[in-house]
């Protein structure tokens, strides 16, 4: 027979790693959960004006009252219907005069005022009244009264978005657009990532570093290249576009093309390198041609990385604002309808409904993407030869031309960029200048945005990594508590299934409510890096996970056996052995603060404006030739940060060189 | 008086370990007594790792009672019990020096530093490796690691040693040395040792006793020779050492296999039964007498010391009967695949036990 369960005594480490987890969890809670649940509500809420609510009675010139008017009864009495659309957003009010077409405030009339239930609110004024006790006005004060609206939950918004084709027809857009972008890089990733593992074509650094350049510039940058290049008016090959607009489908796919390489090609190349050379050797030794080659080995070991990339670059398009913002023109993408519904019309609950339909496929690119990567790691750990190319004169020539195309694509953007920002005057003066870096002279916040960006990205690195790493320590290393970890494990992954435009306004919704105690960082600093470190918390918290769990598990029974505390072994062991991974979630996290647009656009003040920020205002003031600096002092900034961390992590790996494995 | 009743250090009651519908320990109930080194021994998957995790706190049982020195630990976390443990991956902490690894867990307040230097001096003699202090765990060998790990566990003198498959990721040469080492150390301390292993050779060369474990419950405990020369079960007789199995027909007083009839001392069960006996039992002899039959060798092995032969005998049926014989043996009775000899099968080594379901 089983006696009683025996409950686990806590220790003093127990306690302290619960109360971490607790915090990190908390802080998830509040800067993810609870905003996404502000803005779930804040979609499904309606608004509407119920008139059947008040009760007014006129006065005759001599003071006698009539009879009791209900204002939805007048409403419909005339005719035609004073006030047609009841239906508004929070910020709705409705004038009571409006019912009333031969109202003056110069009448000697007098008028009663009075809700019919306890709950009716309207306003005086500012002064907030509500009840069912008559209130008399003269006619002065009587045109003062404004009505407040009532909410209702429904699906009376999402109605309304499939029913207005202008809205609806984003979602056709954003998946097309996504589609075609996700095979053009995808093809073309694959190829160069190709050339990279499997061919003995020369200059592979450099090729490697130039196609990651486009991970250093907002999304929005190769949008100002190609506004350079082909703008219908000034562009410089504008011959090449046979009368198209850049402006619209074609430079977005282009645009897009860009900014998606990168994450790509990391992603194939990845599985491309650990494909098993025994089985291209086994292939070889039974004289396959290298074409059957290619599609009976080379494709199925590669086939989760190419999955896996094409639903990164799906999710990448789909979810991106700043470039059909700069270059999309009159199409419509569902990330800017977000935009424009919120900060162009005011309307709050579209912009959460067009966020709710952004996170559907999104959502669903994300639950694929992360089944993929499963499998790959199920490749990744059977023991495997690496494969060594052998040298083919004629393939790697032509793996050579090919992959130069590419970085010429990719470094020609970046170019035109630099180039448009040294020009003092494109196309009519050709001299070059740095007048075009003296942001002070332009909107966007000046070289004060350029600070921001970069505290902000000193920041997010700084506090980001330290809170990552630290709940990633504490899901991985706690004893027990399987509940509270996996709960916190899926909150850590949650952040990468929301895009940036959704994080932005279900802040907006969340910290922007007076009655939030935490309002007060609405339009700080603060905000900004919260949102930035969320917005990026799940590649950092997959990263430091990864390098927790290649340490041995029994580090920390020995620690406890030998009764030291957790922190010192976290200090002494966990960190030092980690170090190499706790720079690559800084420099992520920084890079990415650098170049982000998408959640802080929403959220940035006119104290705490940012560069990427500023690239996308300048160039909608017109200001391209600035905006194509300040992009350019991104690319610097973050070329830099880059190099720093590269110095650094050699450093750091040749004085652990001793205790590194050797072997 | 000497020793007449040996004080027990370690007692495990009743203990259970259920994961979800899977019940990984059933009913253990141990124990442990000073000063002695213990070897949990049995298949993998058989749940003596999860005992020996349960006793130091690293996973907690679901149910049962463990008591270390008089005192009830049964929910007590690691750190406040008092054990030192190596794992089959040593886990030497990669960044610190030997010396650091073995001073770990002597840092605090109490001690100065000249007291851990000469401590940690102390260990590295100990353990055989006294000038490898300022080299990290890498550059050392897995055994010189193995060894700087146990180092490191028995520095704070702690009143348990628990050792999880210590030597099972080392060179068989290494190991086989190691055995002695770690044993001759255990015993120079006196310090009461626990170990997990999957090696019948290794807990047969090293523990006091032996507890054999299968499908998480406890098949026999007791010396090496005890399990050895009598085991309690079908499966112990089968895991241990090699192992004649013949099925039986059992009367009070004989067995029968195929047609022959056999004496049995070790008998009790009747009808359908396992009789066993070991290849080194089989006695080659060369006038018949009790148990003696008459067999024919169907295959020799030659295994450095002794050859193992298979042996038959028509009357037995299908059974074939291993049995080692020493060079020697081979040499004087002319043995050789297809020669015939007589061999005995002596009643006080055949076993019968229950046939397994």
């Amino acid at each position: 027979m089983q006696g009683p369960k025996v409950k686990a005594k806590l220790g003093r480490d127990d306690w302290a790693q619960r109360s971490f987890m607790l915090v990190i969890g908390l802080y998830l809670i509040i800067a993810l959960a609870l905003p996404l649940y502000a803005m779930l509500s804040k979609a499904f809420t309606t608004y509407h004006f119920d008139l059947s609510q008040y009760e007014v009675q006129v006065s005759d010139e001599n003071g006698a009252f009539g009879d009791t008017l209900t204002l939805s009864n007048h409403n419909m009495l005339a005719t035609p219907s004073v006030v047609e659309d009841l239906s508004t957003n929070t910020n709705g009010r409705l004038g009571v005069t409006q019912f009333f077409p031969d109202f003056s405030f110069r009448s000697p009339v007098n008028y009663r005022f009075r809700g019919v239930t306890p709950d009716a609110v309207y306003l005086i004024g500012s002064e907030r009244n509500k009840g069912p006790d008559w209130v008399e006005l003269d006619s002065n004060t009587f045109r003062r009264i404004v009505l407040r609206p009532n909410s209702e939950r429904g699906l009376a918004n999402f109605k309304t978005y499939f029913s207005t084709p202008a809205l609806f027809q984003s979602v056709q857009n954003s998946l097309l657009i996504a589609v075609i972008v996700t095979v053009i890089t995808v093809s073309l990733a694959f190829w160069f990532a190709y050339a990279l593992a499997r061919s003995k074509m020369r200059y592979k650094g450099v090729f490697r570093m130039i196609a990651m350049m486009p991970i250093l510039v907002p999304s929005l940058l190769p949008g100002i290249a190609l506004l350079y290049l082909f703008s219908p008016r000034q562009g410089m090959l504008k011959a090449l576009m046979f009368d198209h607009d850049i402006n619209g489908p074609i430079g977005i796919v282009i645009g897009s093309v860009f900014f998606t390489f990168p994450h790509a090609m990391i992603i194939i190349s990845t599985a491309l390198s650990i494909s098993d050379a025994r089985l291209f050797e086994a292939s070889e030794s039974l004289k396959a041609s290298r074409w059957r080659t290619f599609w009976t080995v080379t494709i199925p070991g590669a086939r989760y990385g190419l999955f896996s990339a094409a639903f990164v670059v799906f999710n990448l398009v789909i979810t991106d604002f700043g470039l059909p913002k700069v270059i999309g023109g009159n199409f419509n993408m569902l990330a800017v309808d977000i935009f424009k519904q919120v900060i162009g019309q005011q309307n709050f609950e579209m912009g959460a409904v067009v966020s709710m339909v952004l996170l559907v496929p999104a959502l669903l690119a994300f639950g694929i993407d992360r089944r993929m990567q499963k499998k790959q790691v199920a490749l990744l750990t059977a023991r495997s030869v690496v494969f060594e190319p052998k040298p083919n004169k004629r393939m790697d020539w032509f793996f050579f031309a090919y992959s130069s195309l590419v970085a010429i694509f990719i470094a020609g953007i970046i170019a035109v960029c630099q180039f448009a920002a040294l020009i003092k005057q494109w196309p009519y003066n050709l001299s070059l200048s740095l007048k075009n870096y003296d942001f002070s002279r332009m909107d966007g916040g000046g070289w004060g945005s350029y600070t921001n960006s970069l505290l902000l990205a000193i920041f997010t690195a700084i506090i980001g990594t330290v809170v990552v790493f630290l709940g990633a320590y504490m899901v991985e290393k706690t004893r027990g508590f399987e509940k509270g970890r996996a709960l916190f494990q899926a909150l850590a992954m949650l952040p990468m299934a929301i895009p940036g435009m959704v994080l932005g306004i279900a802040y907006i919704f969340f910290f922007n409510n007076p009655a939030n105690p935490l309002n007060f960082i609405y339009g700080t600093m603060i905000i900004l890096v919260v949102s930035t470190v969320t917005h990026f918390y799940t590649v950092s918290h997959l990263t430091a996970v990864t390098a927790l769990k290649q340490m041995d598990t029994e580090f920390e029974s020995v620690s406890q056996s030998l009764k030291q505390p957790f922190y010192k072994l976290f200090w002494r062991v966990t960190v030092p052995v980690s170090l190499p991974a706790i720079l690559s979630i800084s420099i992520y996290l920084f890079v990415n603060a650098m170049t982000t647009v998408s959640a802080v656009v929403f959220l940035y003040s006119t104290d705490t404006a940012l560069a990427s920020v500023a690239v996308l205002n300048m160039n909608d003031a017109g200001d391209i030739a600035p905006a194509a600096a300040m992009g350019m002092m991104i690319f610097y900034t973050n070329a830099g940060a880059r190099i720093l961390h590269a110095l650094l992590s050699k450093g750091i790996l040749a004085r652990s060189n001793a205790w590194r494995q050797t072997g | 008086m000497l020793d007449s009743a040996p004080s027990i250090y370690l007692r495990i009651e009743n203990l259970w370990k259920n994961f979800g519908d899977f019940t990984a320990l059933r009913e253990i109930s141990l124990d442990v007594i000073e000063g002695e080194f213990l070897c949990f021994l049995g298949p993998s998957g058989c749940g003596k790792t999860t005992l020996l995790r349960a006793i130091a706190g690293l996973d907690l049982q679901t149910t049962g009672k463990v008591e270390q020195a008089g005192q009830d630990v049964s929910n007590f976390p690691p750190a406040e019990r008092d054990f030192g443990i190596v794992f089959q991956s040593y886990a030497l902490f990669p960044n610190l020096t030997i010396e650091k690894n073995i001073s770990y867990g002597l840092e605090n307040a109490k001690r100065s530093k000249s007291e851990i230097k000469a401590r940690v001096a102390e260990l590295l003699e100990l353990v055989g490796l006294p000038d490898q202090g300022k080299k990290y765990p890498a550059q050392l060998s897995g055994g010189q690691q193995q060894r700087i790990a146990l180092a490191r566990a028995i520095a704070t003198k702690p009143g348990l040693l628990l050792l999880d498959e210590p030597l099972s990721a080392l060179d068989a040469k290494v190991r086989i040395f190691l055995r002695h080492e770690v044993k001759e150390l255990q015993r120079k301390l006196g310090i009461t040792t626990v170990m997990v292993t999957h090696d019948q050779e290794e807990a047969l060369s090293m523990a006091d006793r032996i507890v054999v474990m299968n499908h998480g419950t406890i098949e026999q405990v007791g010396t090496p020779l005890e399990i050895y020369r009598d085991p309690a079960s079908l499966f112990v007789a089968d895991f241990i050492g090699a192992m004649n199995q013949m099925v039986a027909e059992a009367t009070e007083s004989q067995i029968t296999i195929g047609n022959i009839k056999l004496h049995c001392d070790n008998m009790g069960l009747t009808g359908r039964v396992v009789a066993t006996i070991r290849p080194e039992d089989v006695l080659p002899v060369e006038v018949a007498g009790e148990n003696t039959l008459e067999a024919t060798i169907d295959s020799m092995e030659f295994l450095g010391s002794f050859y193992r032969a298979e042996l038959s005998n028509s009357e037995m049926g299908k059974a074939e009967i291993s049995a080692d014989f020493s060079i020697n043996a081979v040499r004087r009775l002319g043995l050789e695949v297809g020669a015939s000899l007589l061999v005995q099968l002596p009643a006080d080594r055949l076993k019968t036990f229950p046939e397994a379901s």
